[in-house]
């Protein structure tokens, strides 16, 4: 005879406001089974756990349901009381009152009704639940981090220094990422090569790092402490092993017009190239699409002929490692919106409107124009220069509602090291708000306002066309009664909108996690899991999770590494039981199941005779490799696989509790 | 072949060249434009400034008789009529609570399937297939085309592409053989409707679009809605004193222009009754063998 205990939580006002808790308890005290029952604020308090665990011994309770959030939130907290109480986690359930009730109801006799309906299902299920015992296994310590920037970078040396494993992997041929394309960081105004720069040779040299540069995940099978990553090493047509680095290939190749990335498309480079003077590795890769070699059939060659090691080697293949790993971090950074974005401002027509990552080339010591603040179209010292802020960004008509966050602090930084190279010059700077929260932001701002006497326009930017060499920003001045205001500048800067890669749906496929309306990863939870994805053993860092600058991406990037240490502290894990499981004596061995599988989960066993002789196979799961998603479940013909926990009679019971006469009666 | 037209108030008006070249261009493609019988005010600006039911049921009523006729489309050449009659188009199509609505306003039971089409449209399907063909004498002139806000706006209704810089009126013109300029005020706002209550603010606007379409070495600026064409044609000698210049490039409606390319009479294209004189040498000497324009009514600027 079961004897189930029902906990009804207010969760403050979140269910209390909506449902009337007190009643739901009175009614699950009349459901069938139930021994005990009652409402309380906070159930995942400590009063309230000590609530639940008082019960179940005074009442010698077999089975509890709390009726509360969703149990995404809380179900291992409440299977962790109902085990300190001595009852089989597993016994546990939750009726999710909040998020399938009160969150998407008003406040009426109805909902009520709902609620006491959801808590009688997860009474009728767990009358059939069995006690399950949880599932050991092994965890290979070693960590994979995908993308080689700012966050790639700290994540791989916290985790490396705290003596695990670490593969990288980065898909251009330098690691460093968009960081070591700036040149001053904000508030400081320090060199940004300067104190990156030291970081990826250590990762280069670390003993406990193996860097594969243009590289790319192929596909990630496996779970939290056994994954398999599959890596592409795309053929970079140059031996590593035996470069020296000399250079000569990049400066003999008679390729030199490709456009060239790292300078944000305001220079070039040749076909076969080392992307910074101080990349990582520094040794060049050729660019097959580009190369007369590769594009004409064997035409060229130059390279090869010149190199003094014969390090050239058009032979080579892509190719592709497998590796095991305990954890991933995802550090792939993000992408901005380019001048062509911007009807009003001419669809990138206009060379001398340019991006803000391109003033960071100009204003760069590495860059093309040596850290001189000279112009596209004709390499002039700009003497007005105009910078516009959420250019693309908090604009929803152009399907980007969200604030960038960074544009607000390297335009300032932007304008400030114009007018320190540019005495004479005039930097405006139109804005919607300043958002220059964090430590020491709102300083940095009002310097550039008040020392450095930038000009600061509350307004939008509603045209920008060239009129005689110039080009005329016509604005609003919202401050000074929408007053209009016309600027004739010589170079306009965007503060484009930080957008996800390009890469990034793709990539979660393969990762098999989620991500957001904008293509942006999604974190577990926005507040208490901010470095951890929905997939277990899976983190984030860093910008490919939402545009943030370094102190942020930084930040990130050490609590996904201590994330990982923390998982690689143990020897082994423990995982829900929760998985699918098969009755040999009905399965006839049809193998659909095998091949709906997502996690290739499904081996095939044999059935043998006494003499030996096999007389049919029939599938087997692996309880290693098995999700318990019910794929499997819901496709077998003779209904001969069921999931532990969520078996068919369970799930039966729950819909069947609910045609009665007492939920007739609501109808 | 027949199509509906719904001159609209204007065409019979300050932009009856409009009218009769339209009219002349579609006489050359075998194409009859029918009015719409008893058609009434678009509404344009006053209605949908101040009431959301007129604003619809006096399009929907034109819309409406033109369905009776049998049109699947109607021609609207003027922007703002075509933005009128397209909205309650689209806004009936998609929400049949309003055109309830609005059909016991208007005592009229209809389906809302006449589809307004704006002269670029027009063009677009049924002269420009052609028209390369039945070019007599090729323009030779550089031509700032400008738009204003209505005919491509607004975005998420009229689905334009590159709404900031159309360039759907550069398509046809080059098949006659004209240069389209590359300029910078095709869709800033000429001062529409301010014409008459503020007339220096249109001086101030339109001066700006005229002056760059000057700077950048146009002959001609072409139009295709009669409020762009009467604030940049007809309020040119009050711009020319505000801006202490003597601005003299003409301003054509596309049809004109394409009248001209199909080596039509200018007089039948309403070429004489520009207030900016539309000078037979510069089609001369640009190589239109044009006949003389009588210039009755024009006025020296």
């Amino acid at each position: 005879m079961s004897r189930i205990g029902v906990f009804v939580c207010h969760c403050g006002e979140n269910i209390g406001a909506t449902v009337d808790c007190a009643e739901v308890a009175k009614m699950a005290k009349d459901f069938p089974g139930v021994a005990f029952s009652i409402d309380y604020k906070y159930m995942c308090s400590d009063p309230g756990q000590t609530l639940i665990k008082e019960a179940i011994k005074e009442h010698n309770l077999t089975g509890v349901v709390v009726a509360a959030c969703s149990p995404r939130m809380h179900e291992p907290t409440f299977r962790k009381v109902a085990a300190e109480a001595g009852l089989n986690p597993y016994l546990c359930e939750m009726a999710n009152l909040r998020e399938h009730c009160s969150w998407v109801h008003y406040k009426d006799k109805s909902t009520t009704l709902k609620a006491a309906e959801l808590v009688r299902m997860l009474v009728e299920k767990v009358k059939l639940n069995t006690p399950l015992y949880p599932i050991k296994v092994p965890v290979t310590k070693t960590a994979l981090v995908i993308g080689g920037g700012i966050a790639g970078i700290q994540t791989a040396l916290d985790i490396a220094n705290s003596g695990h494993k670490v593969i990288m992997v980065e898909k251009s041929p330098s690691i460093g990422g968009h960081m070591s394309q700036l040149s001053e960081t904000f508030p400081t105004l320090d060199c940004s090569q300067c104190i990156l720069t030291p970081r990826m040779v250590e990762v280069a040299q670390h003993p406990n790092i193996t860097l594969y540069t243009y590289a790319e995940l192929e596909s990630l099978d496996g779970f939290i402490g056994n994954f398999k990553a599959t890596i592409k090493l795309k053929a970079k047509s140059v031996d590593h092993s035996v470069c020296n680095g000399c250079g000569e290939c990049s400066a003999k190749c008679p390729i030199k017009k490709i456009p060239d990335e790292f300078n944000a498309g305001l220079g070039t480079r040749p076909a076969i190239y080392v992307p910074f003077p101080q990349a990582v590795p520094n040794k060049p890769v050729i660019d097959r699409d580009n190369c007369t070699y590769f594009r004409k059939n064997g035409k060229c060659g130059l390279c090869e002929k010149i190199c003094p090691t014969k390090a050239i080697d058009f032979s080579q293949k892509d190719e592709f490692i497998t590796v095991d790993v305990g954890a991933v971090v995802v550090t792939t950074g993000f992408d901005i919106k380019g001048t062509d974005f911007f009807p009003e401002y001419g669809y990138g027509k206009y060379k001398d409107i340019i991006t803000g990552l391109q003033f960071e080339r100009l204003a760069s010591a590495s860059g093309p124009t040596l850290g001189e603040i000279r112009r596209p179209s004709d390499g002039k010292i700009p003497q007005n220069i105009v910078f516009i802020s959420c250019a693309g960004s908090r604009d929803p008509a152009k399907g980007i509602d969200y604030c960038s966050k960074i544009c607000c602090m390297y335009l300032a930084k932007h304008a400030m090291l114009y007018k320190h190279k540019v005495h004479s010059g005039k930097a405006s700077v139109f804005y919607m708000d300043i958002r220059a929260g964090g430590k020491t932001y709102e300083e940095f701002v009002r310097r550039a306002i008040e020392e450095d006497e930038v000009n600061y326009v509350r307004g939008r930017v509603s045209r920008i066309y060239e009129k005689d060499g110039k080009l005329i920003v016509k604005g609003v001045d919202t401050l000074l009664n929408s007053y209009p205001v016309e600027i004739e500048a010589d170079m306009v800067v965007l503060g484009t909108a930080g957008i996800a890669n390009p890469e990034s749906e793709s990539l979660a496929q393969k990762l098999h996690i989620s991500y957001d309306q904008y293509h942006f990863f999604a974190e577990a939870h926005p507040k208490l899991r901010p470095v951890e994805t929905n997939t277990a053993g899976i983190m984030l860092a860093g910008a490919c999770q939402f545009p943030k600058d370094i102190p942020d991406s930084v930040s990130q990037a050490s609590g996904a590494a201590s994330k990982v240490s923390a998982l690689f502290s143990q020897n082994e894990l423990t995982r829900d039981p929760l998985i699918a499981f098969v009755n040999k004596n009905t399965c006839v061995g049809c193998f659909m199941c095998q091949s709906v599988c997502p996690y290739l989960a499904i081996e095939k066993e044999k059935i043998k005779a006494k003499d030996g002789s096999v007389i049919r196979e029939v599938a087997k799961i692996n309880p290693g490799l098995c999700q318990g998603c019910g794929t499997c479940v819901a496709l077998c013909r003779s209904k001969s696989i069921d999931i532990n926990g969520y078996s068919h009679k369970q799930v039966y019971a729950e819909v069947m509790s609910l045609f009665n006469e007492r939920s007739l009666e609501y109808v | 072949m027949k199509i509906g037209f719904y001159p609209g108030c204007s065409l019979e008006g300050t932009a009856r060249e409009y009218n009769e070249s339209l009219k002349e261009i579609s006489k050359v493609f075998k194409i009859e434009l029918e009015e719409i019988i008893d058609w009434n005010c678009c509404g344009a600006t006053a209605a949908h400034s101040l009431n959301k039911d007129l604003a619809l049921a006096l399009p929907a009523r034109s819309l409406a008789l033109a369905e009776k006729q049998g049109f699947n489309e109607i021609v609207v050449p003027c922007a703002a009529c075509y933005s009128r009659l397209f909205t309650a188009y689209s806004e009936l199509n998609s929400e049949p609570e309003k055109l309830e609505k609005i059909k016991e306003i208007i005592q009229i039971d209809f389906k809302v399937t006449s589809k307004p089409i704006n002269v670029l449209e027009f063009i677009n399907k049924y002269i420009k297939p052609d028209l390369k063909d039945k070019i007599k004498n090729k323009i030779n002139l550089n031509i700032a085309c400008y738009y204003g806000c209505l005919l491509v706006r607004p975005p998420k209704l009229l689905a334009v592409e590159r709404y900031e810089d159309p360039m759907i009126m550069e398509e046809i013109i080059k098949i006659t053989g004209a240069k389209p300029l590359d300029w910078a005020f095709k869709t800033e706002c000429c001062g529409a409707g301010l014409s008459v209550s503020k007339t220096d603010v249109v001086n101030k606007l339109s001066g700006k679009i005229i002056d760059d379409a000057i700077n950048r070495k146009a002959d001609i600026i072409i139009v295709a809605c009669p409020m762009c064409q009467s604030n940049l044609d007809m309020r040119r000698k009050s711009i020319n004193t505000y801006l202490n210049k003597k601005l003299d490039i003409p301003v054509l409606f596309i049809t004109q222009l394409i009248g001209k390319a199909l080596g039509l009479d200018s007089n039948k294209l309403g070429l004489q009754r520009h207030f900016v004189k539309v000078s037979p040498e510069l089609f001369m000497q640009k190589g239109i063998s044009s006949d003389s324009v009588s210039n009755k009514i024009g006025v020296e600027v």
